[in-house]
C-alpha cells in the first residue's frame, strides 16, 4: 500500500519513481528507526484509506484504478474525503506526513534506505559522490587543493 | 574527589565562549570551558542533506539530542506543548563543540553605527522595547577586526559602501561570484544597486594553517571535510587548550550558577559526562549558551538575593527574544544559473540596511545556499502542485534554473517574545526546561514585504521569467540566530548586564553570547557575538585583580 500511494506521489515517468528508488525501504527502515514515534499514525492513517476505499469503491486501494488513486489522494490532501469517517485535518495532515517521508526517502542519502543508486541525483542531473580534490573544484588561486592538504 | 577551584569557568564553547575562554587563558587565568556537546567531524554525517543542521527531520546531527532535551513552546491561542530538539519551533543552536560555526554559512557581518542606534535613529515603534545600544560601533571595532584577522575572513573591505568606517582590510581576498552570484551582480549594479562579495569565515586562500576552501555544494549545514570553514573550534578554542591554562569538559549539561549572601557567583552546579552531580568553583563565571539557553540558566540559578533568578529581580532576563525574519524572493530563469560553485550564497547588496522610506531598519540581501534536492520539494511557486508528474517535471526543469535573494530583516524587539523556565516540564537531568512564548512584532511583516519586494525587483533584472515572494512571518523568532534575552543596558531596571556583560549587580557573572544583543542588526550576528567575546575578554583580563573579581 504504501508503494502504491509513494509510486503516485513520485511516479516513474522517464525517470525512475519512487518504486524503483526502493522508497519502501526507507518507510521499512525509518519506522522502526528515526519514526518509531509515527507508527500509530500510519497504522491508523493506511486503515482509514482502506476502510475508505473498500466502502466506497468495493476494493483495496492498491487495486484501484491508477486515476482514482489520484483523485482519492487529490481528495484527502485537501482533507475532502466525502462522508469520510475520519477528520478532516487529519486527512490532511496525514497527507503531509507521507509527502514528507515519500520526499525525504527519494532525496534524501541512500544510508537511509532510499535513493537507491542516486536515482534522483541522475533525474537532477548532480553528480555524485563528490570527489575531494576533483579537478573542477578548485580553490581561488586556480590550484587543486589535493596539494595544499 | 572535588574539582580543583579555577578562575574562570565559561560555560558554552560556541562563538562566544570559544573566543572569551581563549581570551582568558592566553592571558594566564585558569579556565575551565563547558560544553554540552561534543567534538564532531565531517565523517559523522558527510554530506547526508537529512542529518544537516539546516534540514534535520531525524534528530539534529550536531546535537542537543532528542533523548534528554525539551522545550516547551506556548502557541499565540495560550495552549503549551513539548517541542523535541529537532522540531520547530525548539530553537536550537548546535550542542557541539564550536556550536553553530561548525556548520554555518559563515557569513562574516560586522553591524553598522545605525544597528547601535536604532532608537536614536528610528525613535520609539509603540509595542516594542526599541533601544539604543550602551556601546557604539566605534566602541567595538576594534575587536571585528581581531574576529576577523584571528579566526579569519575572506572580503572585500571596499565591497560595500554603505559599511561603518573600518581601520583593516580582511586577512584573505573575497570569494569570486558562481555564476547566479555573477548575474545577480550585473542586474543590480544596472539598477543603481552596490553589490559585492560577501564576507566570510572561511578561507579563500591558505590561511592559520587550513587549507583553502574548494567550494562544494554541500557547506551550510554541514561540517566542512577539509576544514575551509573558520570557526570557534579549529581557531581559538585550539590556542585555548594549547596555553595549558584551559580544560574543555564536554558532554557537561550546567544546572545552575550558585550566587552567595553576598551577591557573587561562586561556581556552578553541572551533570558530567556520566549524569553526575558535580560542583565547579571559580572566581569568575562566564555564560555563553545562546540566547534560549542563557536565558534559562539565568532564570534556573535562584539564591536569596536573586530569587527570581540571577540578575532578574527587574524581570528582564529572557525577555526580547529575537533572531532574523527571514524574508525575499525566488525567480526561474530560462536558462541554467547553477554552476555547483558552492556553497551558493556569494553576493550581496546592503542598500537596504537602513534609510528605506517610511521602514525602521532594514536588512542585507543575498543570493541564496544551494538548496539541495529535499529542500528543493518545498521550493515552489505559490499553489504549485507538491506532487505527482507536477512534482518530477518541476524538480527536473527547474532544479540548475531557480535563484532566491533573501535576507535577514532587523526584528523589532518587544517584551513579550520571551523565554521563561516551564514549572514542570524538566530535562534528562531533572533541569526545569525552557519555555518559549510571544512572536514577533506586528511592524515585521511590514518590513519583510519592504524588502521581499527589492529581492523580487532585483531577480526581475536579472531576468527572472517568473518570481515570487516569500514573507517573513509574525512567529515566535529566536532560531539560530537568536539573541536580545540577556540585553546590555546603562540602566539596571532596564537591562539583565552592564556595557561589559557583566550582570547587574552580580560583578563576577558575566554573559558573552547574542543575549547581550539590545537589538540584532540586519545581519547574520556571529561575527558581533565573537567581536563581543573578545571584547569582553579583554575587559576582564584588564580589570582581573588576581582574586574574587569586583569593581567595587
Amino acid at each position: 500500500m504504501i508503494e502504491a500511494i509513494t509510486e503516485q506521489i513520485i511516479p516513474a515517468d522517464q525517470d525512475a519513481g519512487a518504486t524503483d528508488a526502493r522508497v519502501v525501504n526507507f518507510f521499512d527502515r525509518q519506522l522502526i528507526g528515526y519514526y518509531t514515534r509515527y507508527q500509530e499514525t500510519y497504522r491508523k492513517g493506511l486503515q482509514n484509506i482502506e476502510s475508505y476505499s473498500l466502502k466506497n469503491f468495493h476494493k483495496n486501494f492498491v487495486n484501484l484504478d491508477w486515476d482514482q488513486q489520484t483523485e482519492f489522494l487529490e481528495t484527502m490532501e485537501a482533507g475532502e474525503l466525502p462522508e469520510a469517517e475520519w477528520e478532516s485535518n487529519e486527512q490532511r495532515s496525514f497527507f503531509r506526513m507521507l509527502l514528507d517521508h515519500t520526499m525525504q526517502a527519494f532525496y534524501g542519502s541512500p544510508r537511509h534506505g532510499g535513493n537507491c543508486d542516486y536515482v534522483s541525483y541522475k533525474m537532477l542531473k548532480i553528480d555524485y559522490p563528490h570527489v575531494i580534490g576533483q579537478n573542477r573544484y578548485r580553490s581561488e588561486n586556480g590550484n587543486t587543493n589535493l596539494k595544499a592538504l | 574527589m572535588k574539582n580543583k577551584h579555577v578562575n574562570a569557568i565559561v560555560i558554552g564553547a560556541g562563538a562566544g565562549g570559544g573566543v572569551v575562554a581563549k581570551e582568558l587563558a592566553v592571558s594566564g587565568l585558569s579556565v575551565v570551558l563547558f560544553e554540552r556537546g561534543d567534538w564532531v567531524t565531517y565523517d559523522a554525517h558527510n554530506d547526508d542533506e537529512l542529518m544537516s543542521q539546516r534540514t534535520h527531520p531525524f534528530e539534529n546531527p550536531f546535537g542537543p539530542d532528542n533523548k534528554r532535551h525539551r522545550r516547551v513552546f506556548v502557541g499565540p491561542n495560550g495552549t503549551s506543548r513539548i517541542v523535541l530538539p529537532h522540531e520547530y519551533p525548539f530553537s536550537n543552536n548546535a550542542a557541539c563543540v564550536g556550536s553553530g560555526t561548525v556548520s554555518y554559512g559563515a557569513m562574516a557581518w560586522r553591524f553598522m553605527e545605525k544597528d547601535f542606534l536604532m532608537k536614536t535613529t528610528y525613535g520609539h515603534v509603540e509595542g516594542s522595547t526599541l533601544e539604543d545600544w550602551p556601546i557604539t560601533y566605534q566602541d567595538l571595532e576594534p575587536y571585528y577586526e581581531k574576529a576577523e584577522w584571528e579566526i579569519g575572513v575572506s572580503g572585500d573591505h571596499t565591497g560595500n559602501p554603505f559599511q561603518s568606517a573600518r581601520k583593516k582590510p580582511y586577512p584573505m581576498p573575497p570569494f569570486a561570484y558562481n555564476k547566479d552570484g555573477q548575474i545577480l551582480h550585473d542586474a543590480a549594479n544596472r539598477i543603481g544597486l552596490h553589490p559585492f562579495p560577501i564576507p566570510m569565515l572561511r578561507n579563500s586562500v591558505r590561511y592559520n594553517g587550513r587549507p583553502a576552501c574548494y567550494r562544494m555544494r554541500t557547506c551550510v549545514g554541514f561540517a566542512c571535510p577539509v576544514n575551509a570553514k573558520c570557526g570557534t573550534h579549529n581557531t581559538v578554542i585550539p590556542i585555548a587548550l594549547q596555553s595549558g591554562n584551559c580544560e574543555l569538559r564536554t558532554n557537561c549539561q550546567v544546572a545552575e550558577v550558585m550566587v552567595n549572601e553576598k551577591g557573587l557567583a561562586t561556581g556552578i552546579k553541572y551533570f558530567d559526562e556520566n549524569d553526575k552531580g558535580q560542583i565547579q568553583t571559580a572566581d569568575i563565571v562566564i555564560i555563553s549558551c545562546a540566547a534560549v539557553e542563557t536565558a534559562r540558566l539565568l532564570l534556573n540559578s535562584k539564591s536569596r538575593l536573586f530569587p527570581e533568578g540571577a540578575g532578574n529581580n527587574n524581570d528582564w532576563v529572557g525577555r526580547n527574544l529575537q533572531g532574523h525574519a527571514y524574508t525575499g524572493a525566488s525567480g526561474i530563469f530560462e536558462e541554467e544559473i547553477y554552476d555547483d560553485v558552492g556553497p551558493g550564497a556569494c553576493w550581496a547588496v546592503g542598500d537596504f540596511n537602513h534609510d528605506n522610506e517610511g521602514i525602521v531598519g532594514g536588512g542585507v540581501l543575498c543570493n541564496s545556499f544551494f538548496t539541495p534536492p529535499y529542500a528543493f520539494t518545498r521550493l515552489r511557486p505559490p499553489g504549485a502542485k507538491q506532487w505527482g508528474l507536477e512534482h518530477k517535471a518541476f524538480q527536473r526543469t527547474n532544479y540548475k534554473r531557480i535563484s532566491s535573494v533573501r535576507g535577514p530583516f532587523q526584528e523589532i524587539p518587544n517584551f513579550d517574545a520571551r523565554v521563561t523556565v516551564d514549572p514542570e516540564v524538566k530535562d534528562h537531568w531533572g533541569i526545569p526546561v525552557a519555555r518559549l512564548s510571544g512572536q514577533r512584532h506586528e511592524y515585521d511583516r511590514i518590513g519583510c514585504q519592504f524588502m521581499s519586494d527589492r529581492a523580487e525587483e532585483i531577480l526581475r533584472e536579472a531576468g527572472a521569467i517568473s518570481t515570487w515572494q516569500a514573507v517573513g512571518g509574525r512567529g515566535l523568532s529566536g532560531d539560530q540566530h537568536q539573541s536580545g534575552t540577556a540585553r546590555m543596558g546603562n540602566d539596571p531596571k532596564t537591562s539583565v548586564t552592564d556595557k561589559y556583560g557583566r550582570v547587574h549587580d552580580i560583578d563576577n557573572l558575566f554573559v558573552a553570547d547574542g543575549s547581550l544583543h539590545v537589538t540584532n542588526g540586519g545581519f547574520n550576528p556571529v561575527l558581533n557575538i565573537m567581536a563581543l567575546g573578545f571584547y569582553i575578554g579583554e575587559y576582564i583580563t584588564k580589570n582581573w585583580n588576581g582574586g574574587t573579581f569586583t569593581s567595587k
